[in-house]
């Protein structure tokens, strides 16, 4: 147990390994076990961020569908009162169109009538002339007579 | 007891404690202590090394995390104790860690197995194998361990004049704990031995466990056939003591320089 030069040997063997260590060991080592813990915590922070993302995502899509339901809800609405209230014009028309025609034909006939009646009338009025020249047997003066004529033929 | 029965006890253990030097007087070289220490250390930087030099923040590879398994339990204990910033203490630290553990395993590789090859070596060689010796756990070497402490102990001496400057060191040397001018002399023998405790204790705390652990694995070896059952236990109970003093030397060492950094 004597102490010897093998001490001056093993502080050199020991300067040498620590400055080995300081210089090519340690700061590559722990520079990669600090860069992986910060990518490590990165990697946490942007999961923790993904996650509200979808959670937002989720409610927003849920908002829009609520939001999608009541739009179409609201456009069937609409259509059903359009379709009443094209329904409602249609009828409208339709009974104004009935109602023109019906005066149009309830004219012509009317028309169709007076005229009639002004032939008839007419026809009666020279067969009375004519079945009065007969029953008389002769000439009428029809200018003297005309008066008699034409109330006869108004009473028609 | 592999060399034979014509040793005594007294002599089979005095040949296991005894060290392979060269040299006269002072400038005697342990050999064994060297060439097992620089080995040791050699494994440590190679193998430290190889981490290093792929070292990248993507999935680490199985040795990767396992090397930085012990460089973050450094990192954290340096951390934890050591709040000033230093590019020297976090990897002083580690090669006081795995080194001395290194050279503390060596303990666990059975007694005989490395003397008694280096003896047939010699044999071979044409050297007489009872004066071929080998102790092949360098931190049973008193010194090796006081080579640490001193390592240290220069270190702390230069920090504390390095933060404190000269005066200030002498300072801290000499005005406490009894702040009077009559009593300087008093502080300085104080100070003085509870500085020179440090790395004594440090040297002699190692050396201390990891030889008589040694000696308690020599002296079982001399049991014959029961050495089987006693030795197992013993090796197991010394994986801790082994792990536990390199981990005590750190720690100390790194409290010792965190001392020498503040200020009083």
């Amino acid at each position: 147990m004597n102490i010897n030069a093998t001490l001056i040997g093993e502080l050199i063997a020991f300067l040498v390994f620590v400055i080995a260590c300081m210089k090519w060991v340690w700061p590559p080592i722990i520079g990669a076990i600090e860069t992986r813990q910060q990518k490590i915590a990165d990697g946490l922070a942007a999961s923790d961020r993904a996650e509200q993302d979808l959670r937002l995502a989720q409610e927003n899509a849920k908002k829009q569908l609520i939001e999608a339901k009541a739009q179409g809800a609201a456009l069937i609405d609409q259509a059903k009162k359009r379709e009443a209230q094209i329904i409602e014009e249609a009828a409208v028309k339709a009974q104004a169109e009935r109602e023109k025609i019906l005066a149009q034909a309830k004219a012509e006939v009317e028309a169709e009538r007076i005229r009639a009646k002004e032939d008839l009338r007419k026809q009666v009025a020279a067969l009375a002339v004519a079945g009065a020249e007969r029953i008389l047997q002769r000439e009428i003066d029809e200018a003297a007579h005309s008066d008699i004529l034409e109330k006869l033929v108004a009473e028609l | 007891m592999a060399s034979g029965a014509e040793l005594t006890s007294k002599e089979y253990i005095t040949h296991h404690l005894t060290n392979w030097s060269v040299g006269e007087g002072f400038w005697t070289w342990h050999v064994d202590t060297l060439g097992w220490s620089i080995l040791t250390g050699l494994i440590f930087l190679f193998s430290f090394r190889a981490v290093a030099k792929k070292a990248n923040a993507g999935v680490p590879t199985k040795w990767q995390c396992a090397v930085e398994m012990v460089v973050e339990f450094v990192n954290d204990t340096v951390k934890s104790t050591f709040h000033g910033k230093s590019a020297v203490i976090a990897p002083l630290a580690l090669t006081i860690f795995v080194w001395v553990f290194l050279m503390n395993l060596m303990d666990l590789i059975p007694v005989d197995f490395i003397p008694y090859s280096a003896q047939l070596i010699g044999g071979a060689m044409g050297y007489d194998p009872a004066h071929v010796y080998m102790k092949v756990v360098p931190t049973t070497d008193l010194n090796m361990t006081i080579a640490l402490a001193l390592g240290v102990f220069i270190l702390m001496i230069g920090y504390s004049i390095k933060i404190k400057g000269v005066g200030g060191f002498i300072k801290e040397l000499t005005t406490q704990p009894f702040n009077t001018p009559w009593l300087y002399w008093f502080n300085f023998i104080l100070e003085i031995v509870a500085l020179l405790a440090k790395p004594l204790s440090l040297a002699l705390r190692l050396f201390g466990n990891l030889y008589a652990g040694e000696l308690i694995f020599i002296l079982i070896a001399l049991l014959g056939v029961w050495q089987l059952p006693l030795h197992f236990p013993w090796a197991m109970f010394h994986i801790l003591v082994i792990t536990l003093q390199a981990f005590i030397f750190m720690v100390l060492t790194v409290v010792y320089l965190s001392m020498a950094h503040e200020k009083h």
